[in-house]
């Protein structure tokens, strides 16, 4: 298994496992989120079925092994890639006309990264986290948080950007995966690339479906 | 109409690997649009020479498009401004009256360059010597017709084996990646019941040697594919990864 | 003079091949380790030869001038390459393809060579299918095949437009696979600038590092020089700009003989010459001529409008146009050889009919080939060469014809070699364009790679045994020996002669000077006064290059100019030997037309009673004309006729 460290390809395939795990774990956010635009108390059900119960500790864990990973093999490749470019560069630019999110996804992973820290700030360290050390002020009742950020328009413009950043990152890697591990051919080519259109454009709308329903209502 | 123009060219000067190098200008009247990019130097060149200064150095030979030497970078694309050609084919019909036309080498660290436009590309070369053949001696192999190969599947090969192997993947890739080129070899063989035999050993091989020499890792930007004079197409590269994941699980 | 064995084997002409090779001294395993053998060029027979050899378990040291073997430039043959398989069941065979080649070189070829040549054809498909190349095959999984000029059968194998790629890139993996398991040693971006003769035999060369502009030696058993043809002696051809004839000059200087220079092939599908500037012509592929028509106008008004642009191709009623081609020569039609339609546009062109601005071009004209099969299945056979003229000319010939007009592609004449492929130098092996055996004064379209591959495939590694038998005590020779470092000086000596010219005209300035002289007056119509023209011309050129060249930068570092000098310089005693060599031949015969010997048709004339044999030239001197001698060609088995390609 050496290989996944030391081949070009090997790390790829890690990078394709690892996003294809994150973008299923994005879906199934997704689902968790939406109960919101019916129902509070539903949402807040599921929030404390989780809460700090050792299933979800476990999920935090296998997750953040899996951004870990991702992040980690991202900044890894970037770097090799930086260096088998070679100290110069083209003095007229590369004007070949690629898809921008293919060329840009290290600075679309560190945006995303950077709305995650931001979102563990606003929820996780206020939920799982507070639990976990025992703190008094740990909030169970998730749709208090959510409902109490989402009316503060910064806010609701700071996750927008994130996830546009997102469905740009998603427009490129959902395919791209899938192409690392082989599966594509011509005739799969457009296939993917429309599935990737429809998975990020889901994911986009439908996280930002909640923050805007609630700035809108309040 | 033959179209005449006057340009202004911005040529890359290095005198070796280790030297550092800078852009050189250069005006150049009345030239005619039916002239190709190479004649176009060669047109410097002998100016150049009159002068009494030493010509750029550019790798050319085939001038029609086949051998792969050629390998301009000609304003942000290889092989300069129109699809599916070389540099050699590039013919200044596609350039205006006035244009400042910016010609640099194939910028990538396993390409290390030699003079000015010149690079070294012997790593193509290495990465075949891994294994990029079949490995029969001559003489003692069947009839040709031995082995009935679906049409799909002869033309497909075909299509992969029509890398010239002039490195612009390489070159327009932000990665240095040459994916593509291994992969164009790989998907070849694959595709023909010759070159099964050896489907799993090769792919390693040639996959360890490309890394070994500093190519960078596919990101799947497709450049390399959009800017291919051969219009090799990257389903070869999901092809080369499918071979390479099955060959290792497979182990 | 010197005496010339061709060492052709005794017994029927089927079965002298067979008999040589049970004959023929071998070299045993462990000594073949010992042995040492140079490969110079890395075409079709340079890399099949090295890859052989050293399969054998030689020592093979690989050299050549690009960055990389793959790019020589047998990568640019376009349409195909023959062999006697009759997949077809179209009546071929070994004797038909045999026939059929010796007729096409307008019998001014080897007997021997030739049928051992169609002998191996089919183990040369074989070969290549063997190693992948992707050959062009039909819905039942079978291979398929197109006709080429000068046979009534399909026997040309292909793979697309690109068979000369895919063939080299077959010989280059089999050679990088050698390099790989460490029995050839690759020399890249290397020129042989001299042959090294130690008692009578080859024993190495002297290089020139092209980057870092170092003088090397390499010594060997045995010296292969497979470096192509001559044919940028004209400057324009379609030749790739670094192909040269030098070595073989430098061969012919120390010993070898230099055969048959006149010949030389013009090729009747080019895109045309447009300008002063050109550095190169680009060749159609003569596979086109399967579906394509050639036709001028038959009017010379309607000529006169379209060169000047009034008129198109187009509007110009099928009753108008001249069919030339199908005209002159019913049986083969546009199939006709090579040097025979080349002709036919010369001679149609020369009395008012051409198109073009230039007047200098015909149409090669698709648009019945488009009504008969369909836009689809015309861009399927032919859809790359479209391409490619549509990047150069900027015209779709999908609706308007093609403009084409003859050049010079390939030599036929070459360095004299015997039955074994050996030149008159012991030890000195030539394959491939480089020698001058098979194709008599004109080649067949797609022999030349099948000659390729059957020398550096089937030929050389069996007769190179016949040799190195002889050898197996020599030890491994050493380079300080006085004979490498006399010639080492004398290369260093020409290289600083060359340098301390410091003239006012650049290399391809006289370069381009020689082309037209050779294109005017040794070209496709040649005769006595042009000949003599072309003589003193040359000479002229001569004196200018070495009082008047100018090299910038160092010799001994990379410096391309120098690396043109170089082979210009060489160009130039060629071009001086093909003048003497066609004025020597009065008589036409297949790339050799001399206006005096014509039929009254217009079609070339031999004179077997006294030219049938190869003119071998023999070096006298830098300033002295060299020797001629004569090789017999007696034709034992095939009766000599005037070629008829009408009925």
């Amino acid at each position: 298994m050496y290989w996944l460290f030391n081949s070009s390809i090997g790390r790829k395939f890690i990078m394709s496992i690892s996003g294809i795990f994150l973008v299923l774990f994005l879906l199934f956010h997704l689902s968790m989120n939406l109960t919101l635009l019916f129902s509070t108390d539903a949402y807040d059900l599921i929030c404390e079925f989780l809460g700090a119960n050792w299933y979800a500790i476990v999920g935090t864990l296998v997750l953040a092994g899996g951004v870990i990973i991702h992040i980690g093999y991202g900044t890894w490749l970037t770097l090799l890639n930086k260096k088998a470019r070679g100290a110069e560069r083209y003095a007229s630019s590369n004007k070949t006309k690629t898809e921008w999110a293919a060329k840009n996804m290290w600075v679309l992973g560190f945006i995303i990264f950077l709305g995650l820290v931001i979102h563990f700030w606003n929820f996780w360290f206020n939920m799982q986290f507070a639990e976990l050390i025992h703190s008094p002020n740990a909030v169970t009742q998730g749709s208090e948080l959510v409902i109490a950020l989402f009316s503060q328009p910064l806010f609701v413009v700071i996750y927008l950007v994130w996830l546009v950043a997102l469905w740009f990152h998603l427009t490129h890697g959902v395919w791209s995966a899938f192409q690392t591990l082989g599966w594509n051919g011509k005739l799969w080519f457009s296939r993917l690339q429309v599935i990737a259109n429809i998975v990020a454009t889901v994911v986009m709308i439908g996280f930002a479906a909640v923050p805007l329903f609630f700035l809108i209502t309040k | 109409m033959e179209k005449i123009i006057n340009i202004t060219l911005k040529v890359w000067r290095q005198k070796g690997p280790k030297v550092k190098g800078d852009f050189e200008t250069h005006r150049l009247e009345g030239i005619s649009g039916d002239t190709s990019f190479l004649e176009m130097l060669d047109i410097l060149n002998e100016q150049l020479i009159h002068e009494g200064k030493e010509p750029i150095v550019f790798d050319n030979d085939c001038r029609e498009g086949i051998c792969g030497m050629c390998s301009l970078y000609i304003n942000g694309h290889p092989h300069g401004p129109d699809d599916l050609i070389t540099t050699c084919q590039l013919h200044m019909r596609h350039f205006n009256d006035g244009d400042t036309i910016t010609v640099e080498p194939w910028r990538s660290a396993a390409f290390p360059i030699v003079r000015d436009l010149m690079v070294d590309r012997y790593a193509f070369d290495k990465i075949i010597q891994a294994g990029g053949y079949t490995s029969v001696n001559t003489g003692g192999v069947p009839d040709a017709n031995a082995i009935p190969i679906p049409k799909v599947d002869a033309d497909e090969a075909m299509d992969s084996a029509s890398c010239i192997g002039c490195g612009a993947c390489v070159a327009a890739c932000k990665n240095g990646s040459a994916m593509l080129f291994v992969s164009a070899k790989v998907s070849q063989l694959a595709l023909l019941p010759q070159g099964r035999i050896e489907a799993k050993a090769r792919v390693k091989a040639m996959i360890a040697k490309m890394d070994e020499l500093g190519f960078g890792n596919c990101t799947n930007t497709r450049a390399c594919e959009l800017e291919c004079p051969k219009g090799v197409s990257i389903s070869n590269i999901a092809r080369l990864n499918r071979e390479f994941l099955t060959a290792k699980f497979n182990d | 003079m010197i005496k010339l064995d061709a060492k052709i084997p005794k017994g029927p002409l089927a079965e002298k091949w067979a008999n040589y090779k049970d004959h023929q001294k071998l070299v045993n395993p462990a000594n073949k380790r010992r042995l040492d053998i140079i490969v110079v060029g890395t075409g079709l027979a340079g890399a099949s030869a090295a890859a052989s050899l050293g399969e054998l378990g030689f020592n093979v040291l690989s050299f050549c001038i690009q960055d990389s073997p793959r790019r020589a430039h047998s990568i640019a043959a376009q349409g195909g390459i023959n062999a006697a398989k009759n997949y077809q069941n179209d009546g071929d065979s070994v004797y038909r393809l045999f026939y059929d080649t010796i007729k096409g070189g307008d019998y001014r070829a080897r007997e021997a060579n030739v049928y051992r040549l169609a002998e191996v054809s089919g183990n040369i498909i074989d070969q290549c299918v063997a190693q992948g190349v992707p050959f062009a095959r039909e819905y039942g999984g079978l291979l398929d095949n197109r006709s080429f000029g000068g046979a009534q059968v399909s026997r040309t194998f292909y793979a697309k437009g690109q068979t000369g790629q895919q063939l080299l890139l077959g010989a280059y993996s089999a050679l990088s696979r050698q390099i790989h398991n460490g029995n050839v040693k690759m020399h890249t971006r290397h020129e042989m600038l001299d042959i090294v003769i130690m008692d009578g035999r080859a024993r190495g060369i002297i290089t020139r590092n092209l980057v870092t502009g170092e003088i090397e030696r390499y010594a060997a058993h045995a010296v292969i020089i497979a470096t192509g043809g001559y044919g940028n002696v004209f400057y324009l051809s379609t030749n790739a700009m670094n192909s040269n004839g030098s070595v073989a000059m430098q061969v012919y200087r120390k010993g070898a003989l230099f055969a048959n220079p006149a010949y030389a092939q013009i090729h009747p599908t080019c895109i045309p010459v447009h300008g002063d500037y050109q550095s190169k012509l680009t060749l159609m592929s003569e596979s086109l001529r399967n579906d394509g028509r050639i036709w001028v106008p038959k009017k010379l008004e309607d000529a006169k409008a379209i060169r000047e642009g009034n008129l198109k191709p187009t509007e110009i009623a099928e009753e108008d146009r001249d069919y030339y081609l199908e005209r002159r020569y019913p049986a083969f039609g546009n199939l006709v050889p090579r040097d025979v339609a080349s002709r036919a546009a010369k001679e149609r062109c020369d009395a008012g009919y051409g198109v073009a601005t230039t007047g200098l071009a015909v149409f090669l004209d698709f648009s019945e080939a488009i009504k008969r099969l369909g836009k689809k299945t015309v861009e399927e056979r032919y859809g790359n060469l479209f391409q490619m003229y549509e990047k150069i000319t900027a015209d779709n010939p999908y609706e308007t014809p093609m403009m084409i007009y003859p050049a010079i592609h390939y030599t036929m004449g070459g360095i004299w070699v015997d039955y074994e492929l050996m030149t008159t130098i012991p030890g000195c092996f030539s394959i491939g364009e480089a020698n001058f055996s098979d194709h008599g004064a004109n080649r067949l379209g797609a022999s030349a790679l099948m000659q390729g591959l059957a020398d550096g495939y089937f030929v050389i590694p069996y007769t190179i045994q016949n040799y190195l038998a002889d050898q197996i005590q020599v030890k491994h020779i050493n380079t300080d020996s006085p004979e490498f470092v006399e010639a080492e000086k004398a290369v260093r000596e020409r290289i600083e002669r060359l340098m301390n010219i410091q003239g006012e005209r650049s290399v391809d300035s006289l370069h381009k000077e020689l082309g037209h002289v050779m294109w005017e007056y040794v070209g496709m119509g040649r005769t006595k006064a042009s000949l003599e023209k072309a003589l003193t011309r040359i000479k002229e050129i001569k004196k200018e290059f070495w009082s008047n060249v100018r090299i910038p930068g160092e010799a001994d570092s990379l410096n391309t100019e120098l690396e043109k000098a170089l082979r210009v310089a060489d160009f130039i005693d060629i071009g001086y030997l093909m003048a003497l060599d066609g004025l020597n031949r009065n008589e036409s015969c297949g790339g050799h037309f001399r206006e005096e010997y014509q039929t009254p048709d217009g079609e070339a004339l031999r004179d077997d009673a006294r030219y049938s044999y190869a003119s071998c030239w023999e070096y006298k001197g830098e300033d002295k004309d060299p020797v001629l001698n004569k090789e017999p060609l007696d034709y034992e088995f095939v009766q000599r006729q005037q070629r008829n390609y009408k009925s």
